[in-house]
């Protein structure tokens, strides 16, 4: 989906600054998850299969909730159910609404090899642009989130777009509009911590002491964040990740390896070129090529010489 | 000097024999295809050269297939070469030499047969690095094997893959310089016959026993 083309914090495989002059007075944006709201009802999948024009094959039910059982090129948000016996034997239900988190040190950006195909807005968002991907899936090893799909049919990768095309008019992401509990909401990163620092107040009145915002650092903060009841063991959440962040070997390769790797690419060619041009080739003279011949010719006439006539105690002489 | 290049001329050495010129030559040229389409997906800077195979697309469909291309040619170099690539004592020393190696001062250096030790070492790193880019790559390919593995094996495979390619490409670069140093290398490759004064210059235990 095309933004307004000047609004570009980040773009992939770029090494330039892309152009930077316009940057929003109100901050980047974010989408806020009230787990604590949410009751699980698949709305937001449903209108982001509205939104976005996304139909998915229609699976199968294994015996839980979680249809369908997976993100997919075609499902950009799924609704997570995780079933959690908490300390004082009661059963809780956590549900998650699943989806990309738009990193603010997107893991998929840093790993893409193909000029724009990720892009990340001065909003926040971060937004693949399908017409330039081309489908290697380094973006699947680069995200800390499990997120990116690729799609088996025209192997582009898909992931949720935070209504990149929405936003760009003033609207809210497709799943907030429709969410009937307020679950989620939408509005500046600022704003949705205010909002979240309510809500966190209300929860551990209610007895979640460990309710809390989840929006984690190793990432650079996401812009779109969870309030979770037990924030302090967020994998409890069908495993979102406790503290995570790009993988250090994603960081080497797609980080320092790339310079370092080309500057000693060029520096072996050129130290080739320079061994050339002080010392010179290596070549064989004339007088070589006569020296061999003679020392052929030798070694022919010993070796045509029947074995028992062989000069006793006279070995050929050496030769360097 | 005779520039006969008929492989009867008993000035000449045969070298390489036109299969094992083929089986190079497919080997090198793959290689090409892989470093530049290779290069094209690890840095920005080189990502125009995608253009050369078609595009983005193209070249992630097209890098794995050549891949398999190589090996299989490589692979069967190996086997043709691996019994000239033994390492001995006099290749250890001809190593403590370098300085002389680089200095052209061959004649202080001990008698090197069929191939010299920096060719040998580079023999078996070549060898390395070939395992582990089809390990790695297999590993990496996302269309049909990357879903078969856990995603830090994934990301190892990445950084093995772009690693063992690197140490690959400055391999072949010092391969093609020695080839462009060592004048009569070439042509070694691309008729088959050394000249007998090459022969005994660069290889003269190798030339000893190749006079018949």
């Amino acid at each position: 989906m095309a933004f307004q083309s000047l609004d570009i914090l980040r773009l992939s495989a770029t090494t330039v600054p892309p152009t930077s002059v316009r940057a929003p007075v109100t901050g980047t944006v974010a989408k806020l998850i009230d787990v604590s709201k949410c009751i699980g009802c698949k709305a937001c999948q449903t209108a982001c299969m509205e939104w976005n024009d996304l139909r998915d094959e229609i699976g199968y039910n294994t015996g839980v909730y979680d249809n369908p059982h997976d993100l997919s090129a075609h499902s950009w948000t799924v609704m997570r159910f995780a079933e959690y016996e908490n300390p004082n034997g009661n059963l809780e239900w956590l549900i998650r609404k699943d989806g990309c988190m738009h990193c603010e040190d997107p893991g998929c950006l840093k790993a893409c090899p193909s000029p724009g195909a990720i892009v990340q807005y001065t909003n926040g968002i971060v937004d693949f642009h399908e017409e330039n991907c081309i489908g290697c899936g380094y973006c699947i090893a680069g995200c800390p989130f499990n997120i990116p799909r690729l799609s088996q049919t025209d192997h582009r990768v898909y992931k949720c777009t935070l209504c990149s095309d929405r936003v760009a008019v003033g609207q809210e992401p497709a799943c907030v509009k429709t969410c009937p509990t307020g679950a989620i909401v939408f509005g500046t990163k600022e704003d949705m911590k205010v909002h979240a620092a309510e809500r966190i107040v209300d929860l551990k009145e209610r007895g979640f002491e460990h309710a809390g915002l989840y929006d984690p650092p190793g990432v650079g903060g996401t812009h779109v964040m969870y309030v979770l009841h037990h924030a302090d063991e967020p994998s409890l959440y069908h495993g979102l990740p406790d503290n995570p962040s790009i993988s250090p070997m994603v960081r080497i390769w797609k980080g320092l390896a790339k310079p370092l790797a080309l500057a000693a690419i060029a520096l072996t060619a050129l130290a080739g070129f320079f061994h050339y041009t002080r010392v010179g080739p290596n070549e064989v003279t004339d007088d070589d090529e006569i020296a061999a011949r003679e020392e052929a010719k030798r070694l022919r006439e010993q070796r045509d010489r029947p074995a028992g006539d062989q000069p006793e105690g006279r070995t050929e002489e050496p030769i360097k | 000097m005779n520039h006969d290049r008929n492989h009867d001329n008993p000035n000449l050495i045969v070298r390489y024999t036109p299969n094992e010129r083929t089986n190079h030559w497919i080997t090198a040229i793959t290689f090409v295809l892989l470093a530049l389409s290779g290069l094209a997906m690890f840095h920005p800077a080189m990502f125009w050269l995608s253009a050369l195979f078609g595009g983005g697309q193209w070249t992630r469909i097209l890098h794995p297939f050549v891949g398999l291309v190589m090996f299989v040619s490589f692979l069967i170099l190996v086997l043709r070469f691996w019994h000239h690539n033994y390492l001995d004592r006099n290749d250890w020393q001809w190593m403590r030499q370098i300085d002389d190696v680089l200095a052209n001062r061959e004649e202080n250096l001990p008698e090197i047969g069929r191939y010299n030790a920096g060719q040998k070492l580079l023999f078996f790193t070549m060898v390395a690095c070939l395992a582990l880019l089809l390990l790695s790559g297999i590993v990496i390919w996302r269309r049909y094997f990357s879903f078969y593995f856990p995603i830090d094996v994934v990301r190892a495979a990445a950084l093995i893959h772009s690693i063992a390619a690197f140490v690959l490409i400055v391999g072949i670069i010092v391969h093609i310089y020695a080839a462009l140093w060592i004048k009569g290398s070439v042509s070694a490759m691309v008729r088959g016959t050394v000249t007998l004064g090459w022969a005994r210059k660069h290889h003269p235990r190798w030339f000893r026993e190749s006079i018949k």
